[in-house]
């Protein structure tokens, strides 16, 4: 099966909350829609689905346009955010539920059931009631009704968002497993860049109903084409700076004035945006760097990690270090940059520079 | 001042149960001793008032017609307020807020504002003193409330169930009847109870749309005044029946009836 969306747009009272998305998606990929809340994430898997109908572009599935046709007849499952199951049935029947509609045999749904079940460890679970197992086994159940309908599309809506970090972390990694054993198209929505990495497979980063980019998640990541998929793939947030290179040199108002050689020199002058990751963003000097002035803003620290986040010149910075660092607000400190680790977009968001991969891709 | 927490309530139940415990006294009285004595037991037990309702058509009749244009309401009541409920709940349609909140207007109206009419229009449509008459009318109150408080239920069901069950291939009407219902079971409980409630206990439709073979034992409890008197102990009996009806829903629903008073909203 392949799922093609030709400049699919959705309009809701007249706002857009779908513009001119194109994609193609191919069996047995898995494909993470990227984006924060309201990047219409959800709506585009809904269309997808067919829940929704896109008020303009078209919907193909192995070149045949299905548009307009209605759910039931299309041939996907989905799982949402919220544990959807239904609750007046056991969790066997749930399993069972789109088997029986589609009027299979007893025994063949006795024994499809049992699979899947024993996949994701529900087996114990059969003749119990949704409500009455936990948040992890009830999007186990409605995971297992989507797989054993073994359907060609498999739309997850934020499936682990609504567990908690344990459970999340041990589906995670299981999914992956269970997602390449059916030959099904997966689209996973999430909000978070460290699970779009986990999972592999595409990325179509998504901001304000727009893809941004489409590509191998490992790609877009280091390669973002433009400012917008570089933001949206970067938790914490992306550091931006407008800078104007003149010469060997970036500079922002009076603070900034950052040496620059090599390949990044070549471009040609005039205002850019630098965009720097928190973990690129250093608090003592290393050979290659560059001294930024701020001031300490608020440090959070996460246990063994620490994140400072520096006001330079009213932007706000963050920079991810490993260990405990402490400072007073208000403390003028100077961060640390590698001008080889930066992305570099022209005015209009366009990537014109990216660091050099690492050896070996 | 401890010692004594358990007096308010008690002379509270006392106070609610007394008007009650005296109907039951009476209606195992003979006549003769409710008129003469105060006797706040029965000296002289006796079930012959009950024999008369169980034993005189006059009686019973009033009983069973009830029973027969309450459930009618009833069923008639619920089964047109399962999908208008669902369409308010689950789709957005012009004018939508605005029709929902008129039909809790109609049950604002009292009901003997519609007494004439509704007597003018069934006698010329050859209704009069039929139990539909009695149960279409009582629709004008307790379809709305139906609505209302349904609606409040199955908005507590998320609308991913049902787009789940859709993908699962489920048709609507499939759907509604083996998914969503079960769902709203105990909605649909606390409406019938509601729509009983107001039916059984409503007088002055009943009364005025019925006159003999669809007279309701309220209205026949309200003309007893016999050549001999009033007959107190066939009354009193009489009204001990009517209670019973009520009693037994209210138990069925217990669990859920805070929840319909909140019109499914809780």
């Amino acid at each position: 099966m392949r799922l093609e969306l030709q400049n699919i747009s959705k309009l809701v009272k007249g706002d857009p909350h779908i513009s001119d998305v194109s994609l193609s998606l191919d069996a047995g990929t898995i494909n993470i829609l990227l984006g924060p809340t309201l990047a219409g994430k959800t709506t585009l898997l809904r269309l997808m689905a067919g829940l929704e109908r896109p008020t303009s572009g078209r919907l193909l599935v192995d070149g045949h346009d299905v548009t307009g046709v209605p759910v039931q007849k299309r041939n996907v499952a989905m799982v949402y955010q919220q544990f959807i199951n239904y609750p007046n049935l056991s969790v066997f029947e749930n399993i069972a539920s789109p088997l029986r509609i589609a009027g299979l045999p007893k025994p063949e749904i006795e024994s499809k059931v049992h699979k899947v079940a024993d996949l994701l460890q529900l087996v114990d679970t059969l003749k119990r009631k949704p409500q009455e197992l936990s948040g992890g086994q009830q999007q186990r159940i409605a995971l297992a009704r989507a797989l054993v309908k073994e359907a060609g599309l498999v739309l997850l809506d934020e499936p682990l968002a609504n567990l908690d970090y344990k459970l999340r972390e041990e589906l995670r990694k299981e999914l992956p497993k269970i997602f390449s054993q059916t030959g099904a198209i997966f689209v996973y929505a999430t909000t978070e860049p460290s699970e779009a990495l986990l999972l592999g497979g595409n990325t179509a980063t998504l901001h304000e109903g727009r893809v941004s980019q489409f590509g191998p998640t490992i790609d877009v990541f280091r390669r973002p084409d433009n400012l917008t998929t570089a933001r949206v793939f970067s938790d914490p947030p992306l550091n931006t700076l407008p800078i104007a290179k003149k010469n060997n040199v970036l500079v922002f108002k009076d603070q900034v004035r950052i040496p620059i050689n090599g390949r990044l020199a070549e471009i040609a002058d005039g205002d850019y945006t630098i965009g720097v990751r928190p973990y690129h963003l250093y608090l003592k000097a290393a050979e290659g760097t560059a001294a930024v002035a701020g001031e300490v803003t608020v440090t959070e620290i996460t246990g063994s990690n620490s994140y400072v986040h520096v006001d330079i010149g009213g932007i706000r910075w963050v920079a991810f270090a490993r260990g405990i660092h402490e400072y007073e607000i208000g403390t003028s400190i100077q961060v640390y940059v590698d001008p080889t680790l930066f992305y570099i977009f022209d005015t209009s968001g366009k990537l014109v520079h990216a660091p050099a991969l690492p050896e070996g891709r | 001042m401890i010692r004594f927490k358990w007096l308010i309530p008690t002379l509270y139940i006392v106070f609610l149960l007394l008007p009650i415990y005296w109907l039951i006294n009476m209606s195992l009285k003979t006549n003769q001793e409710i008129l003469s004595v105060f006797s706040l037991w029965p000296r002289d037990l006796t079930f012959a008032n009950y024999k008369v309702i169980f034993t005189d058509p006059a009686w019973y009749s009033g009983y069973i017609n009830s029973t027969i244009y309450v459930v009618m309401n009833v069923l008639i009541s619920v089964t047109l307020a399962l999908p208008a409920a669902y369409a308010f709940s689950r789709y957005s349609f012009l004018g939508d807020r605005h029709l929902f909140f008129w039909l809790l207007t109609n049950r604002m109206a009292p009901p003997a504002v519609f007494a004439l009419p509704f007597f003018q229009l069934y006698s010329s449509m050859g209704l009069f003193d039929t139990h539909i008459a009695v149960a279409l009318a009582h629709c004008l109150f307790n379809l709305p409330l139906s609505i209302w408080i349904l609606e409040g239920f199955m908005s507590g069901i998320p609308k991913e169930i049902d787009e789940t069950a859709y993908i699962d291939g489920y048709s609507w009407p499939r759907f509604f009847v083996k998914i969503f219902i079960p769902n709203i079971a105990s909605g649909i409980g606390v409406t019938a109870f509601f729509c009983f409630m107001f039916s059984w206990v409503e007088l002055l439709l009943a009364r005025t749309l019925t006159s003999v073979s669809a007279k309701p034992i309220s209205a026949i409890m309200t003309r007893t005044v016999s050549a001999s008197g009033l007959d107190w102990g066939v009354l009193a009996a009489a009204g001990v029946l009517t209670i019973i009806p009520g009693a037994l829903v209210i138990w069925f629903v217990r669990n859920y009836i805070a929840k319909g008073f909140a019109l499914g909203r809780v």
